[in-house]
């Protein structure tokens, strides 16, 4: 494998892991308060939609959409995704936002969950069954557009592939062992990280995507093709430090010089 | 009526999420960089640079937005 492969499997595996963390603890969270039944049937109900929609979506996309559409609907939609997240992690890192924490997110579900009523449908609970449905569909839709889009990038979506279903895998895995939400994992560091990359990729995609409304319908090109993505990367990248310390300076007021009165 | 309205809240969640600025902000950045390129006849490289400062700018009024 070369250093680019290494590359995908790693941003692909960590991006998906992030979003599997956040359906296990709504999984774990249903599970644990309206029965494992209906959490393992909503869970295998949105697999099982998921890989359909998968298939469709990518068939249709593939079949139908001239890439530069396809770059256009994807590249918009990963930087929507990618600055939600960066816009979270700069708010968190200057300080105006709390730090995502699973446990709490998990005690909140909890409490929801025994509030919720009691309806079954064919002895399944009906609350337990669409919340892990609805956890675990929207979670997994993101894991496949990052999939996808850093796949397709790197001409690559079966190792793409391998990292997301990696990433499901340990997931599970550590679930069931510890049988708790993943609260130790760093996952607002992940999703800084992850943010950048889909900023990254989002702005290049939607902008080369925009070459649909050119006679030709194909995409524009960057200045410096492929290696405008490293620029972009490192341009997020430098923008967000900027914008954490400017926020921070913002939050705490300036210490008075040696000898300088403060006012009372 | 009410799978279109399951749907319609999916992809609300899916999309707009708990911030609706962000969706905004990447819609109108990317719209302003379509018209630049549809209307003004800007080249390639032009609309692409343009285009991500556009979307740097929105993005970071919407973070001030927040912060303000």
């Amino acid at each position: 494998m070369t250093a680019a492969d290494w590359g995908l499997l790693s941003s692909t595996f960590a991006a998906s892991f992030v979003e599997c963390v956040e359906a296990l603890t709504i999984v774990l969270a249903m599970g644990i308060t309206r029965g494992w039944r209906s959490a393992i049937a909503g869970t295998v109900t949105a697999l099982l939609a998921l890989a359909a929609f998968s298939v469709a979506a990518g068939y249709a996309l593939a079949s139908w959409l001239p890439t530069s559409a396809l770059q256009l609907v994807v590249g918009v939609l990963m930087l929507i995704f990618g600055l939600q997240w960066l816009r979270k992690a700069v708010l968190r890192s200057a300080g105006l936002k709390a730090p995502h924490d699973e446990t709490q997110e998990y005690a909140e579900q909890m409490a929801a969950a025994r509030q919720a009523g009691d309806r079954t449908v064919l002895g399944v609970d009906a609350f337990g069954y669409l919340v892990s449905l609805k956890g675990v569909f929207l979670e997994g839709v993101e894991v496949t557009f990052i999939v996808v889009t850093f796949g397709l990038n790197a001409d690559n979506v079966p190792l793409a592939s391998v990292g997301g279903g990696a990433a499901a895998l340990v997931v599970l895995v550590l679930g069931v062992l510890v049988h708790r939400p993943l609260s130790r994992i760093p996952e607002n560091t992940l999703k800084y990280g992850v943010g950048l990359m889909l900023a990254t990729f989002g702005t290049f995609w939607s902008l080369e995507g925009l070459g649909i409304f050119t006679p030709s319908r194909d995409s524009l090109s960057w200045p410096g093709h492929d290696w405008a993505l490293l620029v972009l990367l490192v341009g997020w990248l430098l923008w967000s430090r900027v914008a954490i310390t400017a926020l921070r300076r913002r939050r705490e007021p300036a210490s008075p010089r040696p000898g300088e009165r403060v006012a009372s | 009526m009410r799978p279109i309205r399951l749907l319609g809240q999916f992809l609300v969640d899916l999309i707009i999420g708990d911030d609706p600025k962000i969706a905004v902000a990447v819609v109108v950045a990317v719209g302003l960089a379509a018209l630049l390129l549809i209307a003004g006849g800007a080249s390639a490289s032009v609309v692409t640079v343009v285009g991500a400062l556009l979307v740097v700018s929105a993005f970071s009024v919407s973070l001030f937005l927040d912060t303000r």
